[in-house]
Formats: structure tokens, sequence, C-alpha cells
């Protein structure tokens, strides 16, 4: 059994709530992205949907210097928050803000996957049956689209789990502060005799990823029983 | 119900315009597919924005370009029964059926679930998925979920069109039940002329997205008799059967018709099937010999379709010219009908 150091299980502890805010965070936000790019005309839908995406194709470390620049305490964004106390650099909250930015577009994907094979006619019907926008929203398009949003999320969870470059820029690589699974296992690598223990936190990481995958697999199985018997 | 419509949109090489104002309270809009009988369907549910025109119903306006007017589809009160039902997937029946009552203000509310649950016969349905009815079942959950809304009139959209044919004619008394019991306006969309002679009093004709003719049903049965390979089909209403000699006697108007079936319902007897006499002939095989009077002659393609009077009730038969010529026929003249026993089809 490997002797993992009380900061090794911090970085454990971290990832799991940093991946697990991050997603809750995010699936609000992510589905009603999802149902503008779907339902909704729009003017610029397609630079909306690039926009959305950009985090995918970018290099992460470029996403988190650019979430420094925005957040840093030199910006508006960054000075406003500062003057309300918040501080978001460096800390715990920088390492969820980078991966829900990072994996967002994962999350925005797979729900718009799922929305577009909702059948349209079926929110035709609701709306001749005297529901308005929101209410077929909220009974019709958010239950058909639990599938997709369960597996969006738990892609954004995986992508979170393994964020590094935007989160080592945000957020640092403080031990115990900020140091996730992946910035530990970097660290450990680039100590001499560290392969040991970075090997060791290789395997948690296979661990946490597969049981996340069983996971979705049961929920999403769940999910079809209640729905299609 | 009184409704006033007068609608362009084009659809890529599609154009639809037509203006038609209807009064009657069972409507059906006739016509092959692409004739624009769904554009028309949509625009007057509102999920289809028409480029000009108006759409007026009881006096008020739902559409009118001129002014903007545009009532979005949830405000219209029109109700509509999807070709394939559209229930909700991830809902039960009760939830599906109380979909549109829930969100009637209570004011509205002039349908009670339960009559409706027995006249459409869904009692032993209503803790089912969905996903676990049969076609018929569907349809008829769509319905009821449709009726239960409240609306002011109601839109179906060949709401048959999916089901087999003995299917078909175990839902229309359904059908029937409710608009009979409920008394909601009805437009009727289908291209099956059985269904609109069942279902409907005026049909609009539509072709090419233009309103070729607006007539009653029998009418436009007669008209396309022509073209129809099974003829014209007259339809009797016969109950209490008698056996009478291994057949079965049904009362229809004064005189008894001979069938090989049994069972109260409707039937079909297709215009084919009656050979006219000119005198009465001594001994024929076919078991109905009725003493009719010919009112009207109508060119049917290349056959003539035979309205004929036969104590009171209407029947129609078809001949083809030289025939006609041979018989003497014209309005007035008196003939003999023979039907055989065999020839009637039950519906339902």
């Amino acid at each position: 059994m490997i002797d993992f150091s009380p900061t090794d299980y911090e970085a454990m502890a971290l990832s799991a709530r940093v991946a697990f805010s991050a997603t809750l965070a995010s699936i609000p936000f992510g589905f009603a992205a999802a149902y503008l790019l779907v339902f909704v005309r729009l003017p610029g839908k397609a630079l909306l949907n690039g926009l959305i995406s950009l985090p995918l194709v970018l290099p992460p470390v470029v996403v988190g210097y650019l979430l420094l620049l925005s957040l840093g305490s030199h910006s508006w964004l960054g000075g406003l928050l500062s003057e309300m106390g918040i501080r978001i650099i460096f800390t715990w909250k920088a390492a969820v803000i980078a991966s829900m930015v990072v994996g967002f577009p994962l999350l925005v994907r797979s729900i718009c996957i799922g929305m577009e094979e909702i059948d349209k006619r079926l929110i035709q019907a609701s709306r001749t049956l005297g529901a308005r926008w929101y209410d077929t929203l909220l009974t019709v398009i958010l239950p058909l689209s639990g599938r997709a949003i369960i597996a969006g999320a738990t892609l954004m969870f995986a992508r979170s789990l393994g964020e590094f470059g935007a989160t080592i820029v945000l957020a640092g690589n403080i031990p115990g502060v900020t140091q996730t699974i992946p910035l530990a296992i970097f660290d450990y690598t680039s100590t001499p005799g560290g392969d040991r223990m970075a090997l060791g936190l290789c395997l948690v990481s296979i661990v946490l990823a597969l049981s996340v995958l069983l996971f979705n697999e049961g929920l999403i199985k769940r999910f079809r029983r209640s729905n299609r018997p | 119900m009184n409704l006033e419509v007068c609608l362009e949109k084009r659809l890529g090489d599609f154009s639809f315009a037509s203006e038609f104002s209807l009064q009657c309270r069972r409507v059906g809009v006739f016509g092959p597919s692409g004739s624009g009988k769904s554009t028309l369907m949509h625009m007057l549910a509102g999920l289809l924005r028409p480029d000009r025109g108006h759409i007026r119903l009881d006096g008020e306006t739902l559409f009118d370009a001129a002014s903007g007017v545009h009532r979005s589809s949830q405000r219209r009160r029109i109700g509509v029964v999807f070709q394939h039902a559209h229930l909700f997937p991830h809902l039960g029946v009760r939830r599906n059926l109380l979909y549109g009552y829930k969100r009637l203000p209570r004011s509205e509310r002039k349908i009670d679930p339960e009559t409706l649950v027995d006249v459409l016969n869904l009692g032993s349905l209503l803790d089912r998925r969905v996903t676990t009815l049969s076609g018929g079942e569907r349809q008829r959950v769509a319905l009821g979920r449709t009726v239960l809304s409240c609306p002011r009139l109601i839109l179906m959209d060949e709401p048959l069109n999916g089901l087999d044919e003995g299917l078909k004619y175990q839902i229309i008394p359904y059908l029937k039940k409710v608009f009979a019991e409920f008394d909601i306006p009805l437009l009727f969309i289908s291209h099956s002329l059985n269904e609109m002679r069942l279902m409907t009093d005026q049909v609009l004709e539509l072709a090419n997205g233009r309103l070729h003719a607006q007539s009653c049903a029998h009418d436009l049965a007669l008209r396309r008799m022509g073209n129809n390979a099974t003829g014209y089909a007259n339809m009797f209403e016969l109950r209490d059967p008698r056996p009478r000699n291994g057949l079965f006697g049904y009362r229809w108007g004064e005189q008894e018709l001979l069938l090989t079936a049994e069972g109260d319902g409707l039937y079909e007897l297709s215009s084919r099937e009656i050979t006219l006499f000119k005198r009465h002939p001594e001994a024929i095989s076919a078991r109905n010999l009725l003493h009719c009077r010919v009112m009207n002659l109508r060119k049917a393609g290349n056959r003539l379709a035979v309205e004929l009077d036969c104590g009171g009730r209407q029947l129609v038969s078809q001949v083809v010219e030289d025939a006609a010529q041979d018989l003497g026929l014209e309005p007035g003249v008196e003939v003999f009908a023979a039907i055989k026993a065999s020839g009637f089809r039950k519906l339902y």
C-alpha cells in the first residue's frame, strides 16, 4: 500500500471538491446555453456556438492566462471583486472557475445533442395544450434532456478531474490550497524519487475516473428505466 | 363555430393561398399529400406564421398580418390531435391526459376528466406508461388530452393514418361519441373519403395549396367515384339482426336487407355491388331486390353514378353509359336494384 502524505489526501479531496463544484455550478448555465442554441432563434448563433466551444480547442494554458488577465486585481472585474472582498486568484475557487470554463463546451455539446433529439412536435403539442415557453421548458424539454445532462455532467466532471493547464495558471500549485491530483502528480514527477508516489496518484486518478463512468452508466440506465420501460 | 380564414404562405417551392369561411361544426379538409392540409393546420394552430392574411374565430382575430396580430399557440385555445399522437414519453397516461387541463384556469375547466375517461374507455389505461400503449390506445389518449384542454376548436391531422384498417374503424365510434358528447367544433384533416363521410358534414378540398371546392362529403365522394377503384361507398347503420334462413335480416327504412354478416354496426356497400334491372326479374341469386326510383345521374369518369331513392333512403349505384341507355335511366324512372347478401362489408 502506498503511503500518501497528508497533502496528497488534501489533493484528492480538493480534486473531488473542485470537480463537483464546477460541474454542479455549470449545469444550469449549460442547460440555458444549450436551450438557446437549439430552440431559440438568435442572430449570430454561430458566433455564440463558437465562443462556447472555444475553450475546447484553445490550449488550456491560454484559457487560464486570459482568465488571469480578466480576474486579476488590475482588471475591471478583478478590481470590482476585490472591492467586495472576494479574492479568486490562487484560491480553490480559481480552480473551480478554470474547470468550469474548460469543461463547459463538453457539457453544452452533450446537452445540445440530447435536445436536438427531442421531437419538436412534442413541444408543439405542449404549446397547443396551453403551456407557455418556460412551462414547456420545465415540463417537456428538461425531463427529456435528463440523460443528456447526466452524460454531459459526467464528461465535464472527468474533464475537471484532469484539469491542469488553466488551473496552474489561474490557481497556482499551492499544496493544500489549490493543488489538485494532476498538479500533485506533476510535482512528484519533477522531484527525484517521486515516481512511486506519482504512480500511486495515477492509480487514484484511474479509480476515480472509472467510478465516475460506472456511476454515469448506472444513472443513465435508471433514467431509461423510468422513462421507457 | 364561425371561422374566417384568408391566408397566404410560401414555403420553398410550395405556396399556400386560400380563403374560406365556415359556419359548420364538423368540417373536413381533404386533399392528397402535399396539397397544403398540414400547412393550413399549422397556421390555424399558430405553429406556423402566415405571410399574409387573417384568421378570425368566433369574431376574435387570431392572426392579422395587416395589424400585426399573431396570437401564440398557447393562447389560441385551438386543440390539435397530431397524426402520431405525440404523447409525452416521460409522463404516464394520466399525466398526459391532464397536461392541458391543469393549465386551464378553474373557470374554464368545462369538461370533467372522469366523464371523458368513461367516454373514451380509458379507465384501465390510466396508470400505464404511454410507451406500452398500442397505436389505437395512443390516439385515444391523445384525443382525450386535447379534449380536456377544453379548446374552442379541435384540429385533427390525419389521426387515423398510422392505424390499420380494422383499428381505424374501432376508433371512429369514440371520435363520434366525443364530439357529440362535448360539442366541440372539429376540423378533420384526411385523405380518406370514408373518414370524411363519417366525421364531417362539410369538406374543403385542397389541391396544390389552393381551395379547390367546398361541398358536403357525400358530393365529394360522388365526384371522386370515377377515380376510385372501389366506387362509391354506401353506408348503412344497421341494428337488431333477425335470423332469416341462415342469413340475417335488418330493417332499413321501410324495407328489409338480408346480409350474410351478423351484428349491429356500420356496413359499407360499394356502388359496384348494386346491379340494376329495368323490370322485376323473376328469380335472381342476389338476395336483396329493392324497388327504387332514379333521382339523379352524375358523370364520374367513364361511368355514371346513379342516385336512387329506395322508400326514402338513398342508395348510389354505378353503371357504364351503354348500360344507362339500355336501362333508359333518367330521373324519375323506376328500377330494381339487386344486392348480394355478401356484398356488405362491416366497418365497425
